[in-house]
Parts: C-alpha cells; sequence; structure tokens
C-alpha cells in the first residue's frame, strides 16, 4: 500500500488532506511468503520435461519458472501448491509430494 | 446566460454537459430516465463529447463510470430506488478509491410494492458509504448543485463521489424556469478534472487489492477528514458560485425566516419548500418559527446547524425516511447535534412511498409541536404522521400498538 504524492504522477494534483487511498503496484510476496500455505509441493522430473511449458502458463501464481535449458523449476518461496502444473502437464512430469 | 422551461431532470443533463463530462453510462429506471435520455440525444447530435456506455444493470453502470473516471474521464451517472440499491455495492468501491464522480439520485420509495413516487430511503439507505450527499430544493437549484458537485468532488481536498438528490417527479418531471450558464463562464470556473491518481497501463497500480487490516483503517480515517475538509470546501463553492453565477443557497444548511425564530423545523429536499410556506403562514399569525434546510446529508452540518439552532426552545424534524426499529435519519443526526443544547425535539415521520405532505398538514405538526414544548420539556423521537385517510383509525406506535 502506498500514500499518494504528487512526486508518484506529476500531473496530478496532490491531495491537501491527509489522503491513503487502495492502491497496490504488483510485486513478489507483497502478502508474504505464501509457500507456507502448501500442503503439497510439485515437484518436476526433469528427464520427462519436455519444455512445453503449459505449466509456466497455467500457474496462477507465477511460480514456475523458465530455465536456460529450456525446461522449468518451482520457486517454492511462494508456490502455494495447488497443483495446477502437475494437472495440466501432458507428460506427467510434475508429481505433487506431501510436505512433511 | 439564457432562461429555459426545464424539468429537474433536463436541469441534470444540462448541468452535466456544461460540465463538459466525457463518459456517461447508465440503466434506465423511473424516474430518473430522462436524464440520460436527454444526455444521450445530446450526444448524438454532436452537442456534448462524452462516450455513453450502454449497461445491463445500474451495478455495472456505476461500475463502467468508476472505470472511467478512475482512468483519469470526468464522468456521470445517474439512478433511483432500486437501482440505487443494485448499485449500493459499487458506491461503496467508489467512495473507498477516493474516486471523484458525480451522481444524481431521482428519489423514489422502494418496494414491495411497488411504487415509482418520492421518498427519501433510497438516498438515505447510501448514508454511510462516503459519498457525499446532497438534496436540492427545487430545478433551479438541481442544476446548480451537479455542476458544483464537480467542483467539490473533485476538490483536493476531497476527492471522494458525490450524489445530487432531487425527488421523483415533484422536481424530476416538473418544469420550471431555470437559467442555464453560459459555456465560457463554467468553463473558466470549473478547472480541468483534478483526481488522486490514475490507473492505465503505464502506471501499472492496482486498487482495492487485499491490505493490512491498519491499513484499511487509516483509509477510513482519511475519509473521514476528507469529510471534514468538504464541509468548508462546500461552503466556499457556494459563495464563489454566487459571485460567478449569481446564485447562492447558504452552502450545507439554509436557513428560513430564523430571525426571531424560537422554534424551529429542520428538513431536507424539495418538501422544504412546502413546509415553508406552512412556517409564513404560521408567522403571520404571530408564531415565532424558522427553518433549515438541510442541503448536505453528507457530511453532516453540525457546526453550522449548531450556529443556526443555538438560541431555538425547539426543533421539529421532518422525515421522509425511517431507519425500521429506530427513528428518521435526519432526527437522529439532528438528535445528536443538539444534543449539548437540551431543548424540546420531534421527529415526524412523514411523506413516506410518496404520500403527499400539504403545508396545512406541516403547518398542524409544527403548531402542535410548539404547544407542547411551550408547556413543558418535549423528546418525542418518532412520530408517525399517518396519511390523512388512516390518521386516528389507528393505535400510535410504540404503546398501544404491542399485543400483550
Amino acid at each position: 500500500m502506498i500514500l499518494m504524492t504528487a512526486e508518484a504522477y506529476p500531473v496530478l494534483e496532490e491531495p491537501k488532506t491527509f489522503f491513503l487511498a487502495p492502491l497496490s503496484k504488483p510485486a513478489p510476496g507483497s502478502a508474504g511468503k505464501t509457500g507456507t500455505w502448501r500442503t503439497h509441493k510439485p515437484v518436476v522430473n526433469l528427464e520427462k520435461c519436455t519444455g512445453c511449458l503449459l505449466c509456466w502458463l497455467y500457474c496462477p501464481e507465477n511460480t514456475v519458472i523458465k530455465l536456460e535449458n529450456g525446461k522449468v523449476a518451482i520457486d517454492y518461496e511462494y508456490c502455494k501448491g495447488c497443483g495446477i502444473c502437475a494437472t495440466s502437464c501432458p507428460f506427467d512430469a510434475i508429481e505433487m509430494v506431501p510436505e512433511v | 446566460m439564457v432562461v429555459k422551461t426545464l424539468t429537474g431532470n433536463y436541469a441534470v443533463a444540462y448541468a452535466v454537459k456544461l460540465a463538459r463530462v466525457q463518459v456517461v453510462s447508465a440503466y434506465p429506471i423511473t424516474p430518473q430516465t430522462t436524464i440520460v435520455e436527454k444526455l444521450s440525444e445530446m450526444i448524438e447530435k454532436g452537442e456534448m463529447n462524452a462516450r455513453m456506455i450502454r449497461v445491463e444493470s445500474e451495478h455495472s453502470a456505476l461500475a463502467a463510470v468508476f472505470g472511467a473516471a478512475s482512468a483519469g474521464a470526468r464522468a456521470f451517472t445517474a439512478t433511483a430506488s432500486h437501482g440505487l440499491l443494485y448499485m449500493h455495492e459499487v458506491v461503496w468501491w467508489a467512495a473507498g478509491a477516493r474516486v471523484p464522480l458525480v451522481m444524481a439520485v431521482v428519489a423514489r420509495a422502494i418496494g414491495p410494492p411497488w411504487n415509482i413516487h418520492v421518498d427519501h430511503q433510497d438516498i438515505f439507505d447510501q448514508r454511510d458509504s462516503g459519498w457525499i450527499i446532497a438534496f436540492a430544493q427545487e430545478n433551479q437549484e438541481v442544476l446548480d448543485l451537479t455542476l458544483q458537485a464537480f467542483r467539490i468532488s473533485e476538490d483536493p481536498r476531497v476527492y471522494l463521489p458525490m450524489m445530487v438528490g432531487l425527488e421523483g417527479f415533484i422536481l424530476s418531471h416538473t418544469m420550471a424556469p431555470v437559467d442555464i450558464p453560459d459555456q465560457e463562464l463554467v468553463d473558466s470556473w470549473l478547472p480541468p478534472r483534478r483526481q488522486p491518481y490514475v490507473i492505465s497501463p503505464d502506471t501499472m497500480y492496482s486498487m482495492g487489492n487485499i491490505a493490512p487490516d491498519e491499513d484499511h483503517y487509516m483509509m477510513r480515517y482519511s475519509m473521514a477528514a476528507a469529510m471534514e475538509a468538504a464541509k468548508q470546501v462546500i461552503d466556499e463553492v457556494d459563495k464563489e458560485y454566487g459571485e460567478v453565477f449569481g446564485r447562492s443557497y447558504g452552502g450545507l444548511i439554509e436557513c428560513y425566516k430564523c430571525d426571531g425564530a424560537e422554534y424551529y423545523v429542520v428538513i431536507t429536499g424539495s418538501w422544504a419548500g412546502d413546509a415553508k410556506k406552512a412556517v409564513d403562514s404560521l408567522r403571520e399569525k404571530g408564531v415565532p418559527v424558522g427553518l433549515v434546510r438541510v442541503r448536505f446529508i453528507r457530511p453532516w452540518p453540525r457546526e453550522r446547524l449548531l450556529e443556526a439552532l443555538s438560541g431555538a426552545k425547539g426543533v421539529i424534524v421532518f422525515d421522509r425516511a425511517v431507519s425500521m426499529g429506530s427513528v428518521g435519519p435526519l432526527f437522529a443526526d439532528v438528535a445528536q447535534t443538539l444534543y449539548p443544547l437540551g431543548i424540546s425535539m420531534k421527529g415526524v415521520i412523514a411523506g413516506l412511498t410518496g404520500v403527499d405532505v400539504k403545508p396545512g398538514v406541516f403547518e398542524e405538526a409544527i403548531a402542535g409541536f410548539i404547544k407542547e414544548a411551550e408547556e413543558g420539556p418535549v423528546f418525542v423521537p418518532s412520530e408517525w404522521l399517518l396519511p390523512r385517510k388512516y390518521r386516528g383509525k389507528y393505535p400510535s406506535i410504540p404503546r398501544e400498538v404491542i399485543a400483550r
């Protein structure tokens, strides 16, 4: 959350009364380390992964990372473990493993 | 300047045109429809450079203008009654987002049963949302208030949306001479749109995302601060408007025959005109009564009312809405304001659901209150003034009506 100022938007007129707007800018982990919410974690089998990137496309949290070799990895800091990547993978290359 | 005979609804439309509104969106509902019909015609004829967004509901209508306003456009919508209730969620969104916006509300009763006639229930239902809420008494004031609404809402001390209330049919469909100011004069008086932020693909800001509870609380606090500031802005704008256009109304409140008054009527909306007739008649009979018309329900004109009513012996409040299980909303605010004065007070619930209240009925109620108050302190939070054909035939609330 930010307190809006004229510096942020020089074209606009700064509020003259104490002002707080419900505005936010997209940022990684604005709700904290959401990876701790997970009960199952996706594990990528790189031998089966073809690099089709369907999981990367489907992941609602942007926690599937594109690797330089064309394959994928998971950002466990923020992955909530929803399993959409595993479901979307046509090659069964992602397995949901219970967290201990 | 040109004088035209206009309905209250057309007075709104002309003001919206003069304010150079860029986006209009609305869904038809009686008695509002002719406002946006007229605007649609103006846009179609090329008299007004604006986009009319057609939508499938009032919820979407306000969402559309809210979106347009967030993106930097001067935007307007209008509604009434059930339409306003359907908008209710977005009403809160627009206020909480601090996006300047203007909406005309043509006050109309809420069903069931279906009823297109006036009362104030719909607009009072939005009371706590964070909108600035004004109520006009006549068509000229409708035009002036609508123009002022853009100025007030877009003031950097305020940055809150504003509703302009006008009574269904009594104003909306009744013609009266209205002075339409020159476009050049309006342009010189109304500054280009100001707003606290603009959401665009470049700014990449999102509005309304989840926030810490403490921050949300502070946003509420900042809205309260803006409401306080708005009191000053409203009075200023009224005065400035008077200097430029020759018409001032008193800002937050209008005092009528307050000089030498000992008792006062407090009321809002166009039926204040009928109450004024009753005050005139009582004055002719030597009764020292004045009237305070509340022009702004929010922000509540506490200081102005205290000042105007500090010498009062008693105050009678007429509400055209009721908070079921409690009292009239206008009375509730008057009572909390005048509490330190310890004077006689009565709240009257009348004119609900379009029931006509004639000057004679006002006069009887006012004279009755004054007689009681002269005999001893009176505090009656809600007295229901039943329609004439039912008066005296039903027991009064609360005592006799409760079954034992």
